[in-house]
């Protein structure tokens, strides 16, 4: 019974359980941490500039990132992490005030 | 009695009562339960779960049509090990409307994974469903349990009920354990993201095990309750006159109360027949079917539940633990609602021996409806 043919006939109900809750958590559960995707900026073709003399400090752009890749308190300018930002253009979309151009990369 | 913490239902007839009861008992506030209104069975058991994921004791009741309408989350209650009891009243699937009694919509779900256990009469239902409780959260199985009673022939029929002590069902069923796993908010993961398809068989094997190991559990908690309440059942089947049936007729249900009454008659104009009730769907007995069949010259299922295009629901399993050992005839019967009175099973049992002792068992390949109102077994 090892290899890659399979039975199982219970013996040892305890410790079987508990190997069993263990390989269960490991397969079931995903605890994400930041950047557990890797460097998702690399992906952009476009990106995200804030014209802070059009900024109002509303708050929109990060509320709706979809990456929350964007930090802003009130009363503050938003500040965007380019190296997971994908450039999905989102923020951009929602401004208000037309405050995020999307340009594009590398110029 | 089982201190359930959440209870969320829709109703639907036959479970209404079940319903309106529970909500009563939290408005008199003779039960501490949170009870949330949802507007359908799927919000049901997506509340229960979410309620179960949060490290709550957790209750639903529902039936046919509203089961069928939570299809979707019992796979995703049970590939995630929440244990969850619900109560299934059984009743028909239509069309046509029928309210009545059959086997289909509780039988329907036994792929996914939920141990399935069914009661005889309303004194086994209650000690199921507290079982149900202390058998799910069990650290050795953690599945979700249902636990299916007939649709008015148990669900509206009152019976004197004798009930354990509330402290020594405490000491019994402590509060449950944050097992599988606990959400807390604050901190966050993601249960059952997409992963590698390695993963996914390897949970499916995890819940395999936790299965097979709850057929033992099962035994256990069916004896531990004899000490707090005075009543065993026999853990994954209940044995009726079995220790010298040569003939020994399956079946699970309420029904199995007037197939009992049938026994006995033919007991005693000397047929030794016997009944091996099945109490658990799933985890299924196959051990005390093997055993049983040992002994046995032919066995009869009476199902009602047929797949169609197959044959007999039970029979499909009983053949294919026992097919190979014993001649197994299989008896499709009491669809709908429709009643079999105890000297109509008396006549099935009588021809299934008289078809065995004259050969005539060959022919039992086919299932056989029993339709008396047309004049006969066809």
């Amino acid at each position: 019974m090892n290899g890659k043919f399979w039975k199982y006939v219970p013996q040892n109900l305890e410790l079987e359980a508990e190997e069993d809750l263990r390989n269960f958590l490991r397969y079931l559960l995903a605890h994400p941490t930041p950047g557990s995707a890797g460097a998702t900026g690399t992906w952009r073709t476009l990106k995200p500039v804030i014209h802070v003399d059009k900024c109002v400090k509303c708050g929109m752009c990060w509320l709706y990132c979809p990456e929350n890749v964007i930090t802003w308190r009130p009363g503050e300018y938003p500040s965007i992490d380019y190296t997971y930002c994908k450039g999905c253009g989102v923020c951009s979309s929602v401004c208000p005030r037309g405050a995020i151009e999307m340009v594009v990369e590398g110029e | 009695m089982a201190r359930v913490q959440v209870v969320a239902a829709y109703p639907i007839t036959p479970q209404t009562i079940i319903v309106e009861r529970i909500a009563e008992m939290v408005e008199r506030g003779e039960l501490n339960a949170k009870y949330i209104r949802v507007e359908s069975e799927h919000s049901a058991l997506a509340a229960v779960y979410g309620a179960a994921m949060g490290g709550a004791r957790a209750f639903t009741a529902t039936s046919s049509h509203g089961l069928l309408y939570m299809y979707e989350m019992l796979w995703w209650a049970a590939y995630s090990k929440a244990p969850i009891v619900m109560a299934v009243v059984t009743r028909t699937i239509g069309p046509p409307w029928n309210i009545h009694s059959d086997h289909h919509d509780i039988l329907s779900v036994r792929d996914s994974g939920w141990i399935i256990a069914m009661a005889e009469n309303v004194q086994e239902a209650f000690d199921l469903t507290l079982q149900a409780f202390r058998i799910g959260e069990d650290k050795r199985v953690l599945q979700p349990v249902m636990v299916g009673l007939d649709a008015f022939v148990l669900s509206h029929t009152a019976e004197p009920l004798e009930l354990p002590e509330q402290s020594d069902v405490d000491a019994w069923l402590p509060p449950r354990e944050p097992l599988p796993f606990v959400m807390e908010p604050g901190k966050p993961f993601a249960v059952g993201n997409v992963g590698p398809n390695e993963f996914t068989m390897e949970l499916r094997w995890c819940v395999w095990r936790a299965m097979e190991r709850a057929k033992r559990v099962i035994k256990e908690v069916d004896e531990e309750y004899r000490k707090i309440a005075g009543r065993s059942y026999g853990g994954l089947v209940e044995r009726y006159r079995l220790e010298d049936a040569k003939y020994v007729v399956v079946a699970w249900g309420a029904w199995c109360g007037d197939m009992k009454e049938a026994v006995d008659i033919l007991r005693s104009e000397g047929y030794p027949i016997g009944l091996l009730r099945i109490r658990f769907a799933r985890p299924f007995p196959r051990e005390e079917l093997i055993e049983a069949a040992s002994g046995a010259k032919a066995m009869l299922v009476m199902d009602r539940a047929v797949s169609m295009g197959m044959e007999g629901i039970f029979s499909m399993e009983v053949k294919s633990v026992v097919g190979g050992r014993v001649p197994v005839k299989n008896v499709v019967a009491g669809l709908g609602g429709v009643d079999v009175s105890y000297d109509e099973f008396v006549e099935i049992f009588r021809k299934f021996i008289d078809e065995y002792e004259s050969g005539k068992y060959i022919d039992w390949t086919l299932p056989e409806w029993y339709m008396p109102w047309r004049g006969g077994s066809r």
